[in-house]
């Protein structure tokens, strides 16, 4: 029940995106078209499942505080913390790079489809973001973290879908010049954000 | 270095890397990178300040290590190479942070990690200090990190003055407005809205600039 609380809440509430603008670099580069942000979104969603849960299992047993007690009870005071962010950057970037590797070598249709998309996904805020957001918030189960991280996932696809059907339709609309592009997304963003708080408030 | 490379530290070439990404080639409303984790700051001026000095230390110092590094490092695994100076250089800000300025680190909470896939700092590193001496380089990471500070800075004092009336926690609109019957703008402290003033940045900025205007 708590799991389903924490998926239902990152997709909407505390959206990726409209809550606290994480991968806002790829979101607006690659919101042109329907197609393509389709193919970024299914990336994102599948990484974040994946690296959300390992970097906590990492988390858990290796960097907060006492975690490392279950080699020997000597190791109780050992506060790796101040770690974290290296490891878990590592663990997203080689994990990313496995990703590819694999998909490469026995999906080569999907590697075409998705391929541009995958070294980008290394340095999208939103996977580092959801990893983060993972410490902090002290989820205390794996099926917790994991719940987190496809939500979180499904929450910044949903976005970039939306995101990419209102612009595929505003390019044939008149738009101040300067405002063209980047403009006009930030502000149909930032309009969409305020429409995305009306579910404020959804408790399961 | 500069000694040998017989050029002025600040010739005309360097005040241009330095001064140019402030307007011409800022990196938040022109090259629209590095959003990503900074507009959560900006409800208030101080974070968005505190910020701002952080991502000019990181961008300034990841170009100068790169640019060092730049002939010994086999271009096959540069990304995870990048990555790692990056890392090193934020743990490092963010335990400084959290030494001096604790309060603030409290505040910045998982913003300050998220510097690390920051777009600006991987992408100045990969556009230009991977193939420029590191004086160059470093002057373009301090410019870089000046023109998002400086995008930084002017959305939290909209939000801030506006939202709640302070600049930096201090009360800047008079009681005696309240009393007439001003009240703020709660809207500006929630996150939409710091996007909606970008755009309108932008908007300004490229009316100003009409050769930045995308057809």
């Amino acid at each position: 029940m708590e799991s389903l609380n924490i998926f239902i809440k990152s997709i909407f509430i505390d959206n990726m995106v409209f809550a606290y603008f994480f991968g806002m670099c790829s979101y607006i580069a690659v919101s042109k078209s329907v197609k393509t942000a389709m193919g970024l979104g299914l990336a994102v969603i599948f990484v974040m499942t994946i690296t959300v849960p390992l970097n906590w299992l990492l988390n858990e047993y290796v960097l907060k505080g006492g975690a490392l007690s279950w080699i020997s009870p000597e190791m109780a005071n050992v506060d790796l913390s101040f770690l974290s962010f290296i490891i878990f950057i590592a663990v997203i970037a080689s994990f990313v790079q496995l990703v590819e590797m694999v998909v490469e070598k026995f999906a080569p249709g999907l590697y075409n489809q998705l391929g541009i998309f995958l070294p980008l996904i290394a340095v999208n805020c939103a996977i580092m973001g959801g990893s983060l957001f993972m410490q902090e918030r002290d989820f205390t189960n794996l099926g917790q973290a994991a719940s987190y991280g496809l939500g979180s996932g499904i929450g910044w696809w949903l976005a970039i879908i939306m995101m990419a059907a209102i612009r595929e339709k505003v390019t044939y609309s008149q738009i101040p010049a300067p405002l063209k592009g980047a403009g006009i997304t930030f502000i149909i963003t930032g309009l969409m954000g305020i429409a995305f708080m009306t579910f404020l408030g959804i408790q399961l | 270095m500069s000694k040998k490379d017989k050029e002025p530290l600040f010739s005309a070439k360097n005040r241009k890397l330095l001064l140019g990404p402030l307007s011409a080639s800022n990196p938040v409303v022109v090259q629209i990178l590095g959003i990503c984790s900074a507009l959560a700051v900006t409800a208030k001026l101080q974070p968005a300040f505190v910020m701002a000095i952080s991502v000019t230390v990181v961008t300034a110092f990841s170009n100068l290590i790169m640019s060092l590094l730049r002939n010994s490092i086999p271009s096959r695994i540069r990304i995870i190479v990048q990555l790692v100076v990056i890392a090193f250089l934020v743990i490092l800000v963010d335990q400084v942070l959290k030494a001096y300025v604790y309060d603030v680190s409290k505040q910045l909470s998982v913003f300050v990690g998220l510097i690390i896939t920051n777009c600006i700092i991987m992408g100045r590193v990969e556009a230009f200090a991977l193939g420029n001496k590191p004086w160059p380089a470093f002057l373009d990471g301090v410019g870089n990190g000046a023109g998002y500070g400086l995008i930084l800075i002017i959305v939290a004092i909209f939000r801030e003055l506006l939202g709640a009336g302070t600049l930096w926690g201090y009360q800047v609109i008079p009681a005696s407005f309240y009393d007439a019957g001003y009240s703020n703008n709660g809207l500006m402290l929630l996150p939409p809205m710091a996007l909606i003033i970008v755009g309108i940045i932008i908007w300004v900025h490229r009316s100003w600039k009409k050769d930045l205007q995308e057809k």
